[in-house]
């Protein structure tokens, strides 16, 4: 019970919020007292519209500060331990002393995804950030398939080179698009009897752990993955299956 | 405005230019012997075909698939033909073909009462072109000193046409110059354009004739209520760059994004493919004047800037060449390149500026087109807002012609209507406030930015011989470019090249050779 905390915003407790949106409506006095309003309505208390500027005829932004005496219970809050992952020089070690062999990693920007940004990240020889991509892990032989490569071809791609594991990168989300595609894999590789033999990862910025596990795979890497935590899971995953 | 700041030898400059010759040469001489499914489409379009069959199916897609191999003879050729034996008009032929009628079985008539007929086509093509361009150059004349300097470039891509206009609409009032209508994932990839209005899509909106049609309406009523002309970009890319070309001048766009070599390295596009697409699609938009944007900020989204910034310069040179050889002027070429290196990088600003400065010195007539962070972008708007000053300080101060807006929430979502806002005030803040500073400013004599840019020109040259040495198919091949290989005959699209026969016929190639003084 000691633990009750809310947003601080100068003051302990005080539970200052700054918020911004766009409401559907002509700049005017009106408008303000609306966005107003609205915070109101959203449990904010001592709110003061700051800023409100037109974005066309029928579109106004507001930046609001308001005050909110929601609070949360801190000491309940319960989340997935994150495992620190090995380093670059670690999987490679990990590699050599438990696996003996190297470890084939296959992947992709799948179906009509066309932004590599993510799945370069992660294998391409530079990487990013400072931390080396799994191409250049003198242990891993990673492939690249690069964009929009039907999960079809990925698989085919994965048996050609004898995989260990298969990276699907999906960037585009609109319209929850990426569900099904990732849906198919899983659902192509089990029809194929391959999903036992294979570890499968799913990447992506508004993909997490909790949505690719639900889906069928392995893990889901979000937002500030970096290669070396896929590297880690791989090896780790490949290992604890043996 | 012209003078140098970065001492750059104008010899070694002269040196590059001469490379860039002799890299794409072996190349123009592939594209002279062959055509393509998508040229001859883009043919068929310039003449009048258009219109879908029930299973959607495109018009000039019929016509060349029923084709098959004698598009070596030129589809335009089959499709006169058609016009003549039936005694039908343009519309009424196109209705048949629809219905199922194969032009390929058609005897073929005296090619002098085609000749006759295509003049006459393409007539009505250049009489529609050349009708766009000079409503072009009247509204923006008339409306100059409206524009920002350089132009404010925002993007939709709400992947509904009509959810498309309102943002254009709102963004063209809150500043905007030039709008682009993302397409949807997976286009560059399909071999046809789909028809008609579109409101399902991913990531963007299909491009299509009736969308050019509708957003072109759209902005034309808001420019002219706002006193301005807006600019409308679309993506001549992928297996349809010709089509995509002729729609646009067809439809007046202003700018499309057309590379020589983004569809071989980022699409895996064949590249004998793109090489032969590029050329005709460069020719079309250089009539139309449409102002053409490379793709060079893609090598710094998969290799470091820092590192590989000679690979943009590279890139921006061969991009120049082709153009020219496409007949398209300076002026028309907004070569692309972006801020993107590690903010961490310690005076990272100074190696921006300079290499934006770099861009400006040795091609000083084009309209550089400049594209804002992406890959560092983090979830942290408010330095992604400050990022976006510093690249619109540099893009002022260095006097780019395209100024890509970066959204604050660039890696998070699709923009929000008020991060578009948002990045024309950061923009008009800067572009006010430091109008003048670009002629205010010298840079010191062998200082960081000199230096910088003269490495960097270094590095490109050096680059540029190697590419030479082992042939520009050869150099994708082996990875040169964006660390990734291409075979040559690899890729998407290869099995729509074919290499023209001695009595290959292509009316609106030979006008537009004959317009852009390629030929005489």
């Amino acid at each position: 019970m000691n633990n009750i905390i809310r947003p601080y915003g100068d003051t302990m407790n005080d539970g200052a919020v700054q918020l911004s949106f766009t409401l559907p409506v002509a700049h005017s006095a009106k408008a303000d007292e609306a966005a107003k309003q609205y915070a109101h309505q959203l449990g904010f208390e001592e709110v003061e519209v700051v800023h409100s500027n037109p974005l066309s005829d029928d579109f106004t932004f507001f930046v609001i500060y308001g005050k909110s005496q929601q609070q949360i219970d801190y000491d309940k809050i319960e989340v997935e331990a994150v495992e620190k992952s090995m380093d670059f020089y670690e999987v490679n070690n990990f590699i050599k002393e438990q696996i003996k062999r190297k470890v084939v990693v296959v992947g992709a920007c799948t179906g009509t995804d066309a932004h590599t940004v993510g799945i370069d990240a992660i294998m391409n020889m530079k990487g990013f950030d400072q931390h080396y991509g799994l191409e250049r892990y003198p242990m891993m032989e990673a492939h690249n398939l690069g964009a929009q490569v039907p999960n079809e071809e990925l698989i085919k791609k994965a048996v050609e080179l004898n995989a260990d594991a298969i990276l699907v990168s999906q960037v585009v989300t609109q319209k929850e698009v990426h569900i099904q595609n990732m849906t198919d894999l899983v659902e192509l590789l089990e029809a194929e009897g391959l999903r036992s033999k294979l570890i499968v990862a799913a990447g992506g910025p508004r993909i997490s752990n909790k949505l690719a596990l639900e889906l069928g795979y392995d893990v889901g890497f979000g937002r500030g993955t970096y290669p070396e935590n896929v590297a880690s899971f791989i090896v780790e995953k490949m290992v604890e299956r043996k | 405005m012209s003078q140098t700041k970065l001492n750059l030898d104008q010899s070694k400059i002269d040196r590059a230019r001469a490379l860039s010759k002799e890299i794409t040469q072996p190349v123009n001489a592939y594209i002279k012997q062959h055509t393509t499914v998508a040229i001859e489409r883009a043919t068929l379009r310039m003449l009048g075909a258009d219109g879908v069959t029930p299973d959607d199916v495109p018009v000039p897609n019929a016509i060349v698939n029923a084709l098959g191999s004698d598009i070596q003879y030129g589809a335009s050729k089959y499709y006169i033909n058609a016009l003549i034996r039936k005694n039908l008009s343009v519309e009424q032929l196109n209705a048949e073909i629809a219905k199922g009628l194969d032009i390929a079985k058609l005897e073929l008539t005296d090619m002098s009462l085609i000749q006759e007929k295509a003049k006459e086509l393409v007539a009505g093509f250049s009489h529609r072109v050349k009708g766009n361009v000079a409503y072009r150059t009247s509204k923006i004349s008339e409306h100059k000193e409206k524009e920002n300097a350089p132009l404010l470039y925002l993007i939709v891509a709400t992947g509904n046409i009509y959810e498309d206009v309102q943002q254009a609409q709102a963004a063209a009032r809150q500043g905007a110059d030039v709008i682009a209508v993302i397409r949807t994932t997976g286009q560059s990839l399909l071999d046809f354009v789909p028809y008609g209005a579109t409101t399902e899509g991913f990531g963007g909106t299909y491009a299509t004739q009736e969308n050019f049609k509708i957003m072109r309406k759209a902005l034309d009523e808001t420019g002219n209520e706002i006193g301005k002309y807006i600019r409308l970009v679309n993506y001549c890319s992928g297996l349809c760059m010709p089509e995509i070309a002729a729609m646009g001048a067809i439809e007046r766009l202003d700018m499309m994004l057309n590379d020589s070599m983004y569809g071989v390295l980022f699409r895996d596009i064949n590249m004998y493919r793109t090489f032969v697409d590029q050329k005709f699609s460069r020719m079309i938009n250089a009539f139309a004047e449409i102002t053409i944007n490379s793709g060079e900020d893609n090598y710094l989204t998969t290799s470091d800037a820092y590192e590989k910034a000679y690979t943009v310069t590279a890139s921006q040179f061969i991009n120049e060449q082709f153009a020219y050889d496409s007949g398209l002027p300076a002026k028309l070429m907004g070569l692309g390149h972006a801020f993107e290196m590690d903010p961490k990088i310690e005076n990272g600003f100074l190696y921006e500026m300079a290499q934006a400065q770099m861009a400006r010195e040795l091609f000083p007539e084009a309209p550089l087109k400049y594209m804002p962070p992406t890959k560092y972008m983090t979830g942290d708007i408010f330095k992604g807002y400050i990022m976006n000053a510093m690249f619109n300080f540099i893009a002022k101060s260095t006097n780019q012609g395209i100024l890509l807006l970066g959204m604050l929430t660039e890696a998070i979502h699709t923009p929000f209507m008020q991060d578009r806002f948002l990045a024309v005030e950061n923009a008009r803040y800067i572009l006010n406030n430091t109008k003048d500073f670009a002629n205010d400013i010298e840079f010191k004599k062998g200082g960081i930015m000199q230096t910088r840019a003269q490495n960097v020109l270094d590095e490109t040259i050096e680059f540029m011989e190697n590419i030479n040495e082992k042939g520009l198919f050869d150099s994708i091949e082996q990875k040169m470019f964006a660390e990734v290989s291409r075979p040559k005959h690899g890729g998407k699209g290869f099995d729509g090249v074919h290499e023209k026969a001695a009595e290959y016929f292509n009316p609106v190639y030979d006008y537009l050779e004959l317009e852009l003084g390629l030929k005489n």
